[in-house]
């Protein structure tokens, strides 16, 4: 392509976008005869310079466009469809310049269906036109003035509505084309008569009776932030700009009727765009300089090497100690930073330039919506990375759509809620720390959680329960999921459900986060949340498998050291790595497991580092097996043929030249459960409920037991929920039992009432504490609800603790303690449960293998260890071998050194002597007595009195309690 | 760069001659051609980074000068088997698309330049993977020089291709 088209191309790329800008602005301000002249001048030059190039197609378009345009200058009334239809030329001729573009040739075509349609318009009646205007839109004349000085100019409105609320009047135009204007409406308090306010304007001084100074003038009234159009080139702004530098007065030079710009209409933009002042004026022009982006580009690159490269010599002087280098690299690194800010700073543009289209957006989907949408743009000129201003574009043009769409009702519903009629969409972009923030706020109707709630749950997303627990936030998370939409109708605009999640994913590919704020009936916000810069980051350098890979920084938590054995060491949970980190479950990936690096599966390795990393609410660990230090990495991006990895997200080189691979945390969070997605709302709802137990709320098992009473247990206490088989549950002793899980589990009716049925299913709530199970028989399983308990009437029965409000209903909670005992006698009664490892040890010594197999496991159920020694030798030689023996229980009747001599022998020993020992013998008999006194043997039992044993054990443990 | 094609005209005007340059690489013992004006550099594969789960054909990523260079391997993409272990790879620079490629080949040739007339289009024999890869052969004495299509070879559906 020539150097000519290409200049062609990217000027009138340009112009086209002004000339969209200026003619919605147009519209709204008809009377404006500089911005109509700008438009004019603008499609003039392009229809010129096509000609001089020689492209029919759009030399065609431009003039016929030109030929209307010039009837606006003569008088011709501004319709909604003139305007409409010229927009609509405009496309056209950005279709076929974007086709030039690619092939350096115009497309073949026809446009002979709008350069019809603009002739046919040019050519009407100009009161024809009038009589035929579309319904509902305001169509302002152009008022064609001569220099009077009272002149009609249009309403500066009240702060809330358009500077278009006006209509003309059906007077006739005066002989000079004079048409007077009124306001449609009746002035609100406060307003000022338009004609006083023309006055007050045309009394005010302008710039061309004061030096230079662009005035502010004093108009009552302030319009909001009017859509910035102009890019940062000054040579195209300086001549557009004429426009709202001459909104002080009229500048007489040029053609003797002048129409008033609306005055305050300018002001603001006077004050945004301060560079752009008029050729006539004086003012000083902002230098601003028109750069390839490419040679922008380049430096960046060439910055980013620079930065590589200083971080190399960084990493030699860190190896070698010598001090020679260290000032001056001190130095360069200081130097290199700056260079780096600077450079970045070239790439900053105002967030303005991505709105530019926006208004064109609203305007046509007002009128194809047919409702009345004010777009409010604040912070246009907060400024951003252009890479970053690039992928937000999209996505904020979808959301705006959506927000006219799905949240603007229209005009009727809007004054049923009491709203004024114009909804408003507003856009408020902002710096915060290190991001920009974007809000998108619109005042429609808010997010309709009832449909989405059931939506979520017939698309299988979640149950209903969850729904339950779930916050508003949570549910209006969902509509960022794929297919998502609770549009009925899937209109041409949005509804499809593919664009949320696309705008979501878009967005946290460069690292930002949307968030949700909606309320039903008064409107919702988008918060969008970008970091500002992209390209060089902090990150840490970890290994796997001996391979080197980058994490950000941003989004490493924090660093766990684990190992088999520690305090911190990964457990299992059904063969998933998890780990226990602060009370809090970590689900754990292993980087090289994932990436499938060699010798990972020969090593799964639970020991080396956890990089702690949060993505959206979803906290995982990513393993790995070293971690060396941080470093400034230039993120280069993936190469297209690898960029579906979605571990990664760019590569770079380290300080000594390696290339390493940079991990996407997005792309691991996916590993950890099926998607961020899914598993934030299971993340959020734990994070709830902890939320929830700090006002201490209790998950609860609710069921029915014994008539239409609820009943609830703490789930907690709960092992399982079971349905068996009642044709299973035998009968033994009177008691009803069933075989579970390869043992003999009792089964209590919830309720006296209850009658366990004989067959059919049975509900049954599984209480197991160790070895021992119970299955508590019930009529139903109700629910599972989480719910602050507050027990209010203690019964008087033991089998209820009381009875509580549970989602508003009268429940009675149950007392578990008095059901175990009714399935195990023992259990909770003697010795308690203990945990193993707190269990004391018993030497038990008889000579009888009988007696020992009948006493182990009596003492094991009781919750001891249990030693057992055939003789006293034996039992000798386990004391002095294990030394945690807490008690001996031995048999005092055994032959040869009978248990006495053992005895004996034990309290010869001195750290032994105050060891507890209980003597069993089957015959008790005075001299035996004695001799225990002598021994300070502790208890006499009975052999065969298994709970007397039990009960002595214990006391003895009490005692040493009570000595200690 | 060469234009890829130098026109000789004979003194005494007989017809022009076109000739063609390429760069010639090795796998094994079949010679491969590329064009010239595709080959930025020619170097020697060395501290290649492994990419995880990358196609078969990627073998990872190579630092040239400061650029990160992916680095294809040419006999995967034309389906021969790998060399043996422990044999140093060269890499012929490529570009395309704007992205710079490291192909990585047995050995490096030299520089041949051929005349149009001996340029054929591929036998009929040819696996029909490599009649796609290739912009047809040149006859040399004894042996065929097969002409890569650098786009070709450089253009696969990575995210089908994915492990």
């Amino acid at each position: 392509m020539d150097d000519l088209l290409r200049e062609f191309l990217t000027e009138t790329g340009e112009h086209l976008d002004t000339v969209d800008v200026e003619l919605v602005r147009f519209e709204q301000d008809p009377n404006n005869e500089t911005i109509l002249r700008n438009i004019f001048r603008l499609v003039h030059t392009i229809k010129g310079t096509c000609g001089f190039l020689g492209l029919p197609r759009l030399e065609a378009l431009a003039h016929a466009a030109e030929t209307l345009m010039g009837k606006f200058r003569d008088g011709h009334p501004v319709t909604t469809d003139a305007v409409s239809l010229i927009l609509q030329t405009l496309d056209r001729i950005k279709e076929i310049v974007a086709e030039l573009e690619r092939t350096a040739a115009e497309p073949e075509g026809e446009d002979q269906d709008l350069i019809g349609a603009l002739d046919a318009m040019s050519n009407a009646d100009p009161e024809t036109l009038l009589a035929s205007r579309s319904d509902g839109a305001q169509a302002p004349s152009r008022a064609s003035v001569e220099a009077a000085p009272e002149m009609a100019s249009e309403a500066a409105a009240a702060a809330s509505s358009d500077a278009a609320a006006v209509a003309e009047t059906d007077d006739a135009p005066a002989a000079g084309g004079f048409v007077f204007q009124q306001l449609e409406r009746d002035l609100l308090p406060g307003e000022i008569p338009l004609d006083e306010l023309e006055r007050a304007f045309m009394e005010a001084p302008g710039p061309d009776d004061e030096e230079g100074v662009l005035e502010e003038i004093e108009a009552p009234v302030v319009m909001e932030g009017r859509v910035l159009g102009e890019p940062d080139e000054a040579p195209v702004a300086a001549e557009v700009a004429e426009a709202p530098a001459a909104a002080a007065a009229p500048v007489a030079d040029d053609s003797p009727a002048e129409s008033k710009p609306a005055p305050a209409a300018k002001k603001p933009e006077a004050k945004d765009n301060p560079g752009n002042a008029g050729a006539e004026q004086n003012v000083a022009k902002v230098q601003t300089i028109r750069v390839n982006v490419d040679t922008l580009e380049h430096l960046m690159t060439m910055v980013s090497e620079l930065v590589l490269t200083r971080n190399q010599l960084l990493e030699i002087a860190r190896r070698e100690d010598d001090s020679g280098y260290k000032v001056p690299l001190q130095r360069l690194s200081h130097v290199t930073a700056e260079l780096q800010e600077g450079v970045m700073k070239t790439r900053m543009q105002p967030i303005g330039t991505a709105w530019q289209k926006l208004p064109r957006v609203i305007r046509d989907l007002s009128s194809e919506l047919g409702k009345k949408i004010e777009l409010v743009m604040q912070g246009a000129d907060t400024e951003l990375d252009r890479q970053v201003l690039e992928v937000i574009k999209d996505p904020l043009t979808h959301m705006i759509r959506n927000s006219a769409d799905h949240g603007i009702e229209d005009a009727e519903a809007r004054r049923a809620a009491g709203k004024p009629e114009r909804g408003t969409i507003r856009l408020n972009a902002y710096h915060e720390g290190g991001t920009i923030t974007i809000e998108i706020a619109d005042d429609g109707k808010g997010l309709n959680y009832d449909a989405i709630s059931r939506k979520i749950v017939s698309q299988g997303l979640a149950t209903e329960a969850e729904i339950e627990r779930m916050s508003e936030a949570q549910m209006a998370k969902y509509i960022f999921h794929p297919g998502f939409s609770t549009a009925n109708q899937v209109t041409a605009v949005s509804g499809r459900g593919v664009g949320m999640d696309v705008v979501k994913t878009n967005i946290e590919l460069i690292g930002g986060t949307v968030e949700i704020r909606s309320e039903q009936g008064k409107g919702t916000v988008f918060t969008i949340k970008i970091p500002l810069t992209l390209a060089i980051v902090a990150a840490l350098i970890v290994s796997a498998q001996d391979q080197r890979f980058a994490i950000p920084q941003v989004s490493v938590l924090e660093l766990v050291r684990v190992k088999n054995g520690s305090d911190h060491q990964i457990e299992r949970i059904n063969g998933t790595p998890v780990l226990r980190l602060r009370d809090r479950l970590l689900p754990i990936v292993p980087i090289g497991k994932v990436l499938g690096l060699d010798g990972a599966e020969a090593n799964p390795g639970d020991e080396g580092f956890v990089v702690v990393s949060q993505v959206g609410r979803q906290r995982f660990g990513i393993l790995v097996d070293g971690v060396f230090h941080t470093e400034e990495i230039v993120v280069k991006p993936m190469a297209t043929k690898l960029r579906h990895i979605p571990m990664f997200s760019g590569n770079t080189i380290l300080g000594d030249g390696a290339v390493v691979l940079i991990i996407d945390p997005n792309g691991i969070a996916k590993m950890v459960g099926q998607g961020t997605g899914d598993n934030q709302f299971g993340v959020e709802a734990a994070d709830e409920m902890e939320e929830s137990n700090d006002n201490e709320s209790t998950t609860l098992l609710v069921f029915r037991g014994g008539g239409e009473t609820h009943k609830a247990v703490p789930l907690s206490l709960v092992t399982r929920l079971e349905e068996i088989d009642a044709a299973k549950i035998e009968w033994v002793g009177g008691r009803p039992l069933i075989q579970y899980r390869g043992k003999l589990m009792p089964l209590v009716p919830a309720d006296p009432a209850i009658a366990i049925k004989s067959e059919g299913p049975q509900a049954l709530v599984v209480f197991s504490d160790g070895e021992r199970a119970m299955g508590l028989v019930v009529d139903e399983i109700v629910d599972i609800i989480d719910d602050v308990l507050d027990i209010e009437l203690v019964a008087d029965r033991p089998d209820l603790l009381g009875s509580a409000v549970l989602r508003g209903r009268a429940t009675e909670i149950v007392n578990v303690v008095h059901y175990l005992p009714l399935a195990h006698e023992d259990w909770t009664s003697g010795a308690p449960v203990k945990n193993p490892k707190d269990a004391r040890t018993v030497l038990l010594v008889d000579d009888s293998s009988f007696f020992r197999e009948m006493l182990s496991p009596v003492l094991k159920a009781a919750g001891y260890r249990v030693i057992t020694a055939a003789g006293t030798e034996q039992a000798l030689a386990a004391l002095n071998a294990d030394r945690r023996v807490d008690a001996i229980v031995a048999d005092v009747d055994m032959p040869g050194r009978d248990g006495f001599a053992l005895i004996r022998a034990v309290r010869a020993q001195a750290r032994l002597s105050r060891l507890p020992v209980i003597a069993l013998s089957s015959a008790v008999t005075p001299e035996a007595i004695e001799e225990a006194r002598k021994l300070d043997i502790s208890e006499f039992i009975a052999k065969f009195d298994r709970s007397g044993l039990v009960a002595a054990l214990a006391e003895t443990e009490a005692q040493l309690g009570e000595a200690a | 760069m060469m234009a890829a094609n130098v026109n000789d005209a004979g003194r005494d005007g007989r017809a022009v001659q076109e000739y063609e340059e390429f760069v010639t690489v090795m796998l094994g013992d079949q010679m491969f051609g590329l064009p010239i004006d595709r080959v930025h550099d020619v170097f020697i594969a060395s501290s290649l980074t492994t990419v995880p789960l990358a196609p078969r054909e990627i073998m990872g990523l190579l630092n040239l000068r400061g650029r990160v260079v992916t680095a294809m391997c040419l006999r995967r993409r034309l389906g021969l088997p790998d060399r043996d272990e422990g044999a140093q790879d060269m890499a012929v620079g490529l570009e395309r698309n704007g992205e710079s490629y490291g192909l990585l080949v047995d050995s490096v040739g030299e520089v041949m330049k051929l005349s149009t007339e001996t340029h054929e289009a591929s036998p009929v024999h040819m696996d029909q993977a490599w009649v796609k890869l290739s912009r047809g052969v040149h006859r040399l004495d004894g042996r065929l020089l097969i002409i890569l299509d650098v786009d070709a070879v450089l253009a696969f559906d990575a995210e089908s291709r994915a492990a």
